[in-house]
């Protein structure tokens, strides 16, 4: 261990998660500074303090906040968990699924449209009912499930009238009929280290929107489809949710880049957070070590 | 024990709360967020934005 690392951890909104992390990091005796992302700032030509981090772990609650203090620390050469290129990646389901088709990863059928006009055609094409999402959005905000031509125009009026652009870039999903269930994995580094299936009578199998967690055995099949997965976003830590198809088997669905595991923890008894932690301290020593032997 | 700046409700905080920690207040459900532990500071939590999550 070096006991000179200098660790930092953005946040903002101190939930579960983040206070399981910081007990991991006063369990390992490692020194630590709290960032709070409402009031640090950053001169792009004058890193001062920053420059001492040896690594920074990103938990922001605000996707935008977490990318962008990421961009500059990862522009200055200091690294962060995960960096700011895996972010930008999985914070876009767009980008995501692009990246997920360069590698060959599989994934539900998406198509992209640009007006109500030309998604409607698309919806129409593709044949009922599809999953409409909007590309920057996380706990399955405002993901609908588009049943009939009705259901199409009124929805994508709406998103046509509101206010924020990527509202009107329209990414379409095929609806796979998955059994009541999704598989959410948790992946740190190139281990798949757990794995939990979300159930719920809903279409949305989110915990954060009431689905039911139970342990999903890792299997060699699952964690080569998670690694392809992480490695085509990046890689770093990682949660892939995963849907079950009747013929395809796994596909991947989104990879989110700063997880919770409130869930997953208590369910699976895997330990989460000591592996982010372990995760973090090995990447902060990768560049604690480069600059002792500049 | 604290009280909710709410709703003024008796509040009793866990001995292991931290800063920046969100607490529900019991009496009129509220998300108070923790500013400081000493003086124990507490003031309603930021509202979700659009670009929360995970």
């Amino acid at each position: 261990m070096n006991d000179d690392m200098k660790i930092g951890v953005l946040l903002s909104r101190v939930r579960v998660e983040e206070k399981w992390l910081l007990e991991a990091l006063d369990k390992r005796g490692l020194a630590y500074d709290r960032l709070d992302d409402r009031e640090v700032q950053f001169n792009l030509d004058a890193p001062g303090a920053w420059a001492d981090y040896d690594v920074v772990l990103e938990r922001s609650i605000s996707f935008g906040r977490g990318l962008y203090a990421t961009k500059v620390l990862n522009a200055w050469g200091i690294p962060t968990v995960n960096m700011a290129a895996v972010a930008e990646t999985c914070g876009d389901k767009l980008a995501t699924s692009t990246a997920l088709r360069t590698a060959g990863v599989p994934q539900p059928n998406v198509r992209l449209a640009f007006t109500p006009e030309s998604a409607l055609a698309t919806i129409e094409e593709m044949g009922y009912p599809v999953v409409l999402k909007p590309v920057i959005g996380s706990w399955g905000r405002m993901v609908s499930k588009v049943n009939d031509r009705d259901a199409a125009e009124a929805i994508l009026e709406h998103r046509e009238v509101l206010g924020n652009y990527q509202q009107r870039i329209f990414y379409i999903q095929e609806l796979i009929k998955k059994p009541g269930r999704d598989i959410r994995a948790f992946i740190v580094g190139d281990q798949t280290i757990a794995a939990i299936y979300r159930t719920s009578g809903h279409w949305i199998t989110n915990t954060a929107r009431g689905g039911q967690g139970s342990v999903c055995p890792v299997t060699p099949e699952l964690h080569a489809i998670c690694a392809a997965a992480a490695r085509a976003v990046g890689g770093g830590v990682l949660a892939i949710d995963l849907l079950e198809d009747p013929n395809r088997g796994l596909l991947v669905n989104e990879v989110n880049h700063t997880m919770e595991f409130h869930t997953t923890v208590p369910t699976t008894g895997v330990d989460i957070p000591g592996f982010i932690i372990d995760y973090t301290v090995a990447v902060g020593r990768r560049r604690a070590e480069g600059a002792s032997a500049r | 024990m604290t009280t909710c700046p709410e709703c003024e409700g008796a509040l009793t905080l866990g001995a292991d709360v931290i800063a920046g920690e969100i607490v529900v207040c019991g009496d009129c459900g509220v998300d108070l967020e923790v500013l400081s532990i000493t003086p124990l500071t507490l003031a309603p939590a930021p509202q979700e934005a659009e670009d929360w999550g995970e």
